[in-house]
């Protein structure tokens, strides 16, 4: 079968979305253009003024397809970096997020933000950031963070029939990674994925780090230790019978993501695997993240920033030693 | 108007008992751009506002009962107690938010605006915001777009001359709100913002182009607060003589005595007008005071995600 990429499947699921329901829009920069990496391709011959060049104004941006949700749309807005989401947190915090709950139910907010994280690029500390953890201390959001293709249209679907609003945290060095083509179809919000079974360490990963957790857990392998690896997809609503399930049978768990570690997304679940399975665990929690500092534009030094197989691998058998 | 001004008065001395509750801001001296500009709004029309909104959401026909309760933080609250005095929504009257940041719902405004024209064509939205707003980034970011785009959004400016505790002049060299519309070819008119009447012509004009495809437009009306920023602010950086001034400007008394120089209205009816406006306040703040605070499982409902 033809191979598919991360960024096919996207655009993939938003076509088929937009044939699908009326109410689907996109609303960004470049979007009609199709954007820097492809994601909207084509859907401005195919939908017209469905899709809605903007200004570079994201505060706005963010804003506008809240107000279109409220409206009864369901708009996709595409911030084409996380850093940039920054300029938008205010609509996407204080209004789409709270707007269900501050009217006593009487609103629904169904916008979907697409937005990329990653480092690797040689791009900089403001174009390569991880900031998915930021919205995770918002309550009202969804967050869903795909390591595949699959997952990236899937879960995109999913998004799109959701009642509150989501952020799709995508990965831009996965966006032209190759991957066997499976038929597009709805990935549930709220349930992880385990990608390998194991006995020894459960191994919870997100994103590109899922990649790297597999890396790791080929190479463990060979010298007899068997790792789980658990890939949350979706960040808010966490599925977390699979993770503590998973350290209740292997009793040892190192959680690795891109993301800064201070504060990360490792960190709550670090937490919520003690505070769950403490009587299970036979070693601490392990945590894998970035250091604290910003992202790098020498290769050496970025290249040292990112959390890559050896590091895992390094994790575990400290863990199992 | 009156049950505006009435409904404001009774708000902000039930803060000082403490039964309304939290930051509120009331609008007492600026009812007239409420009012004038809701009375040419349609059922199919959205509303935002800002987070000085009660005079908007009731100008839209929200039940006074539950607008108090809400105020109050009680269970029969439009918002069901977890919105309050800033954050009122009344989806049924159109109003679909009001914001305790400043300039936070000109994008929704817009937003709604371009969903209307296509779900609904003909329908508008409308945006209330203070002086304050217009030195926001989503003032300027969105009055570009909006023009454009022709969104049929009307954004209205109530220029009270003061954003917090400061006055225009020590924000911003730009006296006039409309010369930013001038920039994007916006329609737009000042208007004295404390002649309803004016307030209704001027808005009517605006709004009737936005409903036949085209837009935005931009009402700026010039008006006071009588009271501080908020209920508690003393207000020492301004004038007594300048509070005066105004005072005799009063939107809703100008309002009640042209009627009756115009013949329209007997003085008794004037005076009754008023007193029926207290009368249904003080049913609303005792049928509020009297209803239930949510129970304690209200707490994490309808948080979505």
């Amino acid at each position: 079968m033809a191979d598919t990429t991360y960024i096919g499947a996207i655009n993939d699921a938003l076509a088929s979305a937009m044939r699908r329901d009326p109410a689907v829009r996109i609303v960004g920069e470049d979007v009609a253009e199709g954007g820097p990496f492809g994601a909207t391709k084509g859907l401005a011959a195919e939908f017209g003024e469905r899709v809605r060049d903007t200004p570079i104004s994201e505060s706005s941006i963010m804003g506008i397809g809240a107000g279109m949700a409220l409206a009864g749309l369901r708009p996709v807005v595409e911030i084409m970096f996380i850093d940039f989401i920054t300029l938008a947190l205010d609509q996407l915090a204080n209004q789409a997020a709270k707007a269900r709950y501050m009217s006593g139910g009487q609103l629904r907010c169904p916008l979907v933000v697409r937005t990329s994280v990653g480092a690797g690029t040689r791009s900089g500390a403001q174009h390569s950031q991880s900031l998915e953890a930021w919205l995770l201390h918002v309550p009202g959001l969804s967050v869903v963070m795909p390591a595949t293709a699959a997952d990236a249209g899937g879960l995109l679907l999913s998004a799109l029939r959701a009642d509150d609003p989501v952020v799709v945290v995508e990965n831009k060095e996965l966006y032209f990674r190759k991957e066997p083509r499976v038929d597009l179809a709805p990935v549930p919000i709220g349930a992880a994925a385990v990608r390998r079974p194991g006995r020894d360490v459960t191994c919870v990963a997100t994103s590109r780090t899922v990649h790297e957790a597999l890396a790791a857990a080929d190479e463990l392998a060979r010298d007899g230790t068997e790792v789980e690896v658990i890939d949350p997809r979706t960040l808010h609503p966490l599925d977390l019978d699979t993770i503590v399930g998973s350290v209740r049978r292997t009793h040892r768990c190192v959680v690795a993501h891109e993301a800064v570690r201070q504060g990360g997304f490792g960190a709550e679940v670090a937490a919520l695997v003690q505070e769950h399975a403490f009587d299970a665990l036979d070693a601490p929690v392990a945590r894998l993240g970035a250091p604290y500092a910003p992202v790098p534009v020498s290769p050496p030094l970025e290249d040292a920033y990112l959390v890559r197989a050896p590091a895992i691998a390094a994790a575990v058998r400290s863990l199992v030693a | 108007m009156w049950l505006i001004r009435a409904f404001e008065e009774s708000v902000s001395e039930l803060v000082g008992t403490g039964e309304v509750v939290g930051l509120v801001h009331v609008s007492i001296g600026q009812e007239a751009s409420a009012v004038g500009v809701c009375d040419v709004l349609e059922a199919r029309d959205r509303v935002y506002s800002g987070h000085r909104a009660h005079g908007h959401v009731l100008a839209r026909g929200a039940d006074p009962t539950a607008v108090m309760a809400e105020l109050m933080g009680k269970a029969t609250g439009l918002c069901g107690g977890k919105g309050g005095s800033m954050h009122l929504v009344d989806v049924t009257h159109g109003v679909l938010g009001a914001t305790g940041v400043v300039g936070g719902t000109i994008p929704l405004a817009l937003g709604t605006a371009l969903a209307l024209r296509e779900t609904a064509p003909g329908a508008v939205a409308v945006v209330f915001f203070g002086d304050g707003a217009v030195q926001t980034g989503y003032f300027h970011e969105c009055l570009n777009m909006a023009a454009l785009w022709k969104a049929p959004v009307l954004l209205v400016c109530e220029n009270n001359g003061y954003a917090e505790f400061t006055p225009r002049s020590a924000h911003t060299p730009v006296e006039r709100v409309t010369r930013h519309a001038e920039t994007y070819g916006i329609d737009a008119r000042t208007v004295d913002g404390n002649d309803v009447v004016a307030v209704r012509e001027a808005a009517a004009a605006l709004v009737a182009p936005l409903r036949g495809g085209g837009g935005p437009a931009l009402l700026e009306c010039l008006t006071y607060r009588m009271r501080g920023h908020y209920e508690g602010d003393p207000a020492r950086y301004r004038e007594a003589s300048e509070l005066a001034e105004w005072k005799a400007k009063d939107p809703v008394r100008r309002c009640a005595s042209a009627a009756v120089e115009r013949g329209e209205l007997s003085a008794d009816d004037a005076a009754a007008c008023e007193a029926a406006a207290r009368r249904a306040v003080a049913a609303a703040v005792a049928a509020a005071r009297s209803a239930p605070f949510p129970p304690p499982s209200a707490l994490t409902e309808d948080v979505g995600g």
